[in-house]
């Protein structure tokens, strides 16, 4: 299983990078490479052309930003396990991350790669789709933005620009919250293989305990993650009483067609879906309270 | 013989010493072995379940940069002999390329040499390959059907074998048993899947004439089938024992890989390495597992006690057989599990199939009939509401019963289930165990205990091949052993296989310092290439315990002899005065008076005029041991002594399903394991363990699927899911050692345990957590979203 | 393509295809066989290497990619020709393998947990050994073998405090 051959480069800049990306169409970025290099392995991705930009410091950061948290495209995801600002300001992304692979791919993979692979069953497209996580990137001379819910497009799919790099993503804080919790549940046949169908969910109260904000997504069940606007929109101002909660996720994921293959059913998707978002809230509203419902 | 005798280092706490390499990653694996001017092959495979091959276009190959040759099929054909098969079916051919026809999608049609492999996987790409795609079969009972499409049309049929014994009067019996019943038992193919995959180096000699062969192997009689394949004289053909093998529970029989290899370099004439990578190792590396469909029907009274049972058993081979049918044979001689069972019909069906070919798997088909007698047990209960313990129980051979000779022949030599049952209900009490269940389910779980009683057979005793295939006269499965003091007193002992992690090193080491009364670690083992080696039957069929250490136990004892007599010779006593102690020899009648281990080597090799008259100088002696109890044909109505030993496993655990997930949880594990006498604690803990987590991977993550298109869907690691840590729960083994008979130090085999007797506790324990849902669930592997699917049906139907 | 890569604590100049992943340059071009390859697409753990200290699969990489870090194999970690280091005597002590295959990988993993976690509790040790697989142990020895390790190596050359 050897790579067909390629160039390699290491870019020194974001500029560099794309330039060699403009030049040549099957030229493509390597960071991490804990997806790209199984798939060059097996001769399923052939770019001619590789270029690095592990050593960009540039694009290595976790800082707050314009209100939220930026976090620069090749920060490595075990950077992002430890880091403190993202425990204390994105509680959600950091119950997440032990959840991605394993130790040693989260010691290479990196928070942009995932998000550029863009595998349904990534925990890190969860996550960004449900705090409305906005993109950002370099193509020749221009920066832009994508927002979360347009960035995803179908499976494996992005609308990143031709030629254009991924360079960081912001994640929104829910600032001033003083009754926050979150929630993160995936099933998978093992620990840490691609989950079947993830659930992520945010959630803040008011002082009477009811949901003032909240946030729910559904992973790896369909080709791009969900957010269930519906259900927010029916939980919001309740209690989040669980055959509520139930119901309003089942009408949510009602319209929507699960993916199906040899680890499980459509069926099977549908239900855990509601299953798995249903814990998720359970959990955000337990932590929001103070204690803890779902053990994982 | 056994029993008695108080060892000093058969049974102790010792270190393997074949770690000290494998931690320092030193090992001898056959990717470490560079020769210079060595290249590298890659393989062409055929993308179609089934196809002719028109023709193959090499010419954009050979032109790339690297490249020397394209071998294809036609060629192979042209200059080998087909592959051994082990049923008698002459027009069921197998090659090591496809000739002519691909019988299963990713068969290999061609071999790229080049420079690198990454250069041969080019060129591979390049090899251009007229197909035209033929129509197909992959499932089983659809290969049965007449109108099936046929995989070898020359055979006339997609039976290789369809035998039925009957041993004792089965129908009486079941005339005479108030309760019947039927169930149906599915073992989905999965496979033992080492990590390292198979890998073979080859080089010809012209000028001694001598193919030299390094593989990652565990096949009996390996040099036999190359020479043949080859057309050379079997004293041509040198395989280097030498090699670690990263890992093989049966599986690692590359004979075709070694018939490209070894053509190659006698064409092309330099070292030719042949290395599977993962992605040709699980499509068409022939090292699938069964494929097992059973039919089982038994007959019992009120107090579930079994009188008879019909079993028939159809085994999916793949495209092509070579041993793989011996696996429907191996169990007839256990075919009763542990169980008093007087009477027994049994149908072998074997077929052939547009899919990968199937090799020898961890217990040779017996782990799969396991599950089968276990389901049944278990479903027994449930039927008269009975203890799924208790009902077992009631069949149990009973320790005062052995021997104990079943209906198709073989005689279990000891046993003593009880005690070793008794022995893990002491650890964890049964009645307690219920209860937890019970508390788990009353707060709206789903739980369940999951209970097996299984048998090892070990020693392996091939007279299963003379069953299954009348041609066959093989009456034995020996192994041999070398020790040698030299003339400086040093120790040398052989052995004459490959080994794949089973601590033979040590064992060897182990046995003949027992017998000679010296630390082990003075005993140096050694592994000859097969040139310089005594027969061996490899390690197969749980048998280097009892074999390789009774061939060494036997060697070691005639050199202690041949000591001893020279002591008594040299001091003037008669050999019944003369006592071996640690090394020296004393006079019985006066200690004082002797000769220490020094003194016995000068005389052996320099003081010939020491020496008792007529004796043989030097102190070399080999041994090449039989089978115990073998040296017996099958009798006309198919019964035969089929293995010698039998170990005993009684698994008892605690699960739990989450009934949205279907996802498992094995909150609790015990294993009593009973295989006699231990050599080495370590290494049989090591195994149990081991069996266990194959175990654990076949009956909730592992399956070789195949989808409509006859293309297999779990192509790598992403979808063939094995065990990690986080799947295989703490696991308590409680030993007990009820020695053999049969063997030297009363030892059986262990090779296989744990794997013969998980899944069929675990799919119990699957289907206790699913029976208040009214599921009865026996078909492997019993993935989580099945079960949540099923959970969710029988929930929508309670509902109705 | 000439890189020069940091192995082990010496500095080697290669000239390789770009495609060569660090698993094949350390086997093929600096002749160390203790990294092995079992799949080649980063989930059997058995090619695991230290990368600046932390455990990598290094048939994930290819070797341009590696130049300017530390990279450390089980040939970096063995004392000297016959000699053993804790870890490595503990994994012989307990018989923490059997093939031997994935066990220089095993063994890289529980150096980068011990330098991490001194003191590790059974479950993180099935937790950072769960990316390693291992076909012939069950894993049983494996975790006892990093939980003596962790043992003698806080016992170790501390004779005032009696663990």
């Amino acid at each position: 299983m050897k790579a067909a051959p390629f160039a390699y480069t290491r870019a020194a800049d974001v500029e560099e990078a794309c330039a060699l990306l403009a030049a040549d169409e099957s030229a493509r970025v390597i960071a991490g490479g804990q997806t790209l290099v199984p798939m060059m392995a097996m001769r399923l991705a052939r770019p001619t052309h590789l270029i690095d930009i592990n050593r960009i410091a540039a694009l290595s950061y976790v800082r707050e930003q314009a209100g939220g948290v930026a976090i620069g495209a090749t920060t490595r995801q075990c950077a992002v396990e430890r880091d403190t600002l993202v425990k204390k300001r994105l509680p959600l992304l950091a119950c997440t991350m032990p959840f991605i692979g394993h130790a040693a791919t989260r010691a290479r993979g990196t928070i942009g790669g995932s998000l550029a692979h863009a595998d349904p069953a990534a925990e890190l497209l969860l996550i960004a789709v449900t705090l409305d996580a906005v993109m950002t990137y370099r193509a020749s001379g221009s920066d832009g933005e994508i927002a979360a819910h347009d960035f995803f497009t179908g499976l494996m799919t992005t609308s990143l620009p031709a030629g254009a790099c991924l360079t960081a993503v912001r994640f929104p804080v829910w600032h001033g919250e003083s009754r926050l919790g979150v929630g993160f549940h995936e099933v998978n046949a093992r620990r840490s293989d691609f989950a079947f169908v993830a659930a992520a969910a945010q959630v803040a109260l008011d002082e009477s305990g009811k949901a003032k904000r909240i946030a729910i997504g559904v992973g790896a069940a369909t080709e791009v993650p969900l957010r269930l606007a519906t259900a927010e929109q029916q939980l919001t101002g309740g209690t989040l009483e669980e055959a509520k909660v139930a119901e309003a996720l089942r009408d949510a994921l009602a319209g929507h067609e699960m993916l199906s293959d040899l680890h499980a059913s459509a069926e099977y998707r549908r239900r855990a879906a509601v299953t798995l978002a249903a814990r998720a809230v359970a959990d955000a509203k337990a932590q929001a309270l103070g204690s803890k419902a779902h053990a994982h | 013989m056994s029993g008695e005798r108080i060892n000093r280092f058969v049974g102790t706490d010792r270190r393997v010493r074949e770690d000290r390499r494998f931690v320092a990653g030193k090992g001898n694996f056959v990717a470490d072995i560079d020769l210079p001017g060595m290249r590298h092959v890659a393989l062409v495979a055929c993308p179609h379940a089934a196809a002719r091959i028109r023709g193959i276009d090499k010419r954009a190959a050979l032109k790339m940069p690297g490249v020397h040759y394209v071998l294809d099929g036609a060629e192979l054909a042209q200059a080998t002999v087909p592959l051994l098969a082990g049923l008698d079916t002459p027009n069921v051919l197998r090659r090591a390329l496809a000739h002519e026809i691909a019988r299963y999608s990713g068969e290999w049609v061609a071999a790229v040499v080049a420079d690198t492999r990454a250069l041969a996987e080019d060129a591979a790409e390049a090899v251009e390959v007229d197909y035209e795609p033929l129509p197909f079969v992959t499932d089983s009972e659809e290969a049965l059907k007449k109108d099936a499409p046929l995989v070898h049309p020359a055979h006339g049929s997609n039976v290789l074998l369809d035998k039925t014994f009957v041993w004792g009067d089965v129908e009486k019996d079941f005339v005479a048993c108030p309760h019947k019943l039927k169930l149906r038992v599915k073992w989905a193919r999965s496979s033992t899947v080492p990590i390292e995959t198979f890998g073979v180096v080859s080089t010809w000699d012209p000028w001694r004439e001598i193919l030299d062969v390094w593989a990652s192997i565990q096949l009996p009689r390996y040099p036999e089938q190359i020479a043949a394949a080859l057309k050379l004289p079997h004293t041509a053909v040198c395989v280097h024992f030498d090699v670690d093998v990263g890992g093989s529970y049966g599986v690692k029989r590359g004979i075709k890989h070694t018939v490209v290899s070894g053509y190659l370099a006698r064409r092309l004439g330099f070292p030719v390495r042949l290395i599977e990578d993962r992605l040709e190792n699980m499509r068409a590396g022939d090292a699938h597992g069964p494929e097992r469909l059973f039919d089982v029907e038994v007959a019992f009274d009120d107090n579930g006690v079994v009188r008879s049972m019909k079993l028939q058993a159809l085994e999916n081979v793949g495209a092509y057989a070579g041993r793989s049918p011996f696996q429907l044979g191996k169990p007839i001689g256990s075919i009763v599990g542990p169980y008093k069972i007087g009477s027994v019909e049994y149908r072998a069906l074997c077929v052939v199939s547009n899919k990968a070919v199937q090799e020898a798997v961890r217990g040779f088909g017996q782990g799969p009939t396991n599950l089968a007698l276990e389901r049944a047990m278990d479903e027994i209960a449930n039927t008269l509401g009975l203890d799924r313990l208790e009902v077992r129980r009631r069949n149990l051979i009973r320790a005062n019963e052995f021997p104990y000779r079943i209906p198709s022949g073989t005689e279990y030599d000891s046993g003593d289930y009880e005690t070793v049952i008794a022995k893990v209900l002491a650890d964890t009490d049964y009645e307690g165990l219920k209860n937890e269940r019970d508390k788990l389910r009353a707060e709206g779980k789903l739980a369940g205990i999951g209970i097996a009683a299984c048998l090892e057979p070990s020693g392996g005793n091939a007279t299963f091949e003379a069953l299954l295939n009348p041609k066959i006269t093989t009456s034995t499965f020996v192994d041999s052993c070398r020790v040698h003091i030299d003339g400086t007193g040093a120790i040398t002992a052989t052995m004459h296989t490959t080994s794949s992690g089973q601590g033979h090193e040590t064992l060897v080491g182990t046995v003949v310092g027992e017998v000679l009364q010296v630390d082990p670690e003075r005993v140096r083992v050694t592994r000859p290439d097969s040139l310089n080696s005594l027969p061996s039957g490899t390690p197969v069929g749980s048998r280097m315990a009892i074999m390789l250490g009774g061939a060494a136990f036997h060697a070691a004892q005639k050199l202690k002899d041949k000591l001893t007599a020279i002591g008594a010779h040299d001091l003037g006593i008669a050999r019944e005065r003369a006592v071996y102690d640690r090394g020296s020899v004393y006079d019985r009648d006066a200690p004082q008076n002797k000769r220490d281990w020094a003194d016995l080597v000068t005389i052996a090799h320099r003081n010939y005029h020491r020496m008792p008259p007529g004796m043989e100088p030097g102190l070399a002696t080999s041994h090449i041991y039989q089978v115990p109890t073998g040296g017996t044909l099958p009798t006309p109505d198919g019964r035969v002594q089929m293995y010698p030993c039998f170990s005993f496993e009684f698994h008892l655990l605690l699960l739990t399903l989450d009934p949205e997930l279907g996802t498992p949880r094995i909150l609790r594990y015990r294993v009593g394991h009973d295989c006699g006498t231990q050599i080495n604690p370590k290494i049989v803990r090591g195994m149990t363990m081991g069996g266990i987590a194959h175990g654990i991977g076949a009956a909730l993550y592992e399956e070789f699927a195949y989808n409509e298109e006859g293309q297999m869907v779990a192509q790598s690691f992403m979808d063939y899911l094995l065990p990690s840590s986080h799947e295989v729960p703490d696991i308590k083994i409680i030993d007990h050692e009820t020695p053999s008979p049969h063997t030297v130090l009363g030892q059986k085999g262990t090779g296989e345990s744990g794997y013969l007797g998980a899944p069929a506790a675990i799919a119990n324990a699957v289907n206790d957590a699913l029976k208040p849902l009214g599921i009865s669930l026996n078909t492997l592997p019993l993935k989580a979203s099945k079960l949540a699917d099923m959970i969710a049906e029988a929930r929508a139907k309670s509902k109705r | 393509m000439r890189i020069k890569l940091t192995v082990n604590g010496e500095t080697h100049a290669l000239d390789l295809e770009e495609r060569t992943t660090l698993l094949d340059c350390l086997r093929d071009h600096l002749k160390l066989k203790g990294a092995h390859a079992g799949c080649e697409h980063g989930v059997c753990g058995a090619c695991t290497v230290l990368f600046d200290g932390a455990a990598v699969r290094s048939c994930l990489m290819f070797a341009p990619q590696a130049e300017g870090s530390a990279i450390t194999t089980i040939e970096g970690v063995t004392p000297g020709p016959g000699e053993l280091s804790p870890i490595q005597d503990a994994f012989c002590e307990t018989h923490g393998m059997q093939c031997g295959y994935c066990t220089p990988a095993m063994i890289l993993v529980a150096h980068a947990l011990l330098a991490d976690n001194p003191a590790p509790t059974r479950a993180e040790i099935v937790d950072a050994i769960s990316g390693n697989i291992c076909r012939c142990t069950g894993y049983a020895q494996i975790i006892e073998a990093i939980a003596l390790a962790a043992e003698r190596m806080r016992g170790a050359n501390r004779p005032a405090e009696r663990s």
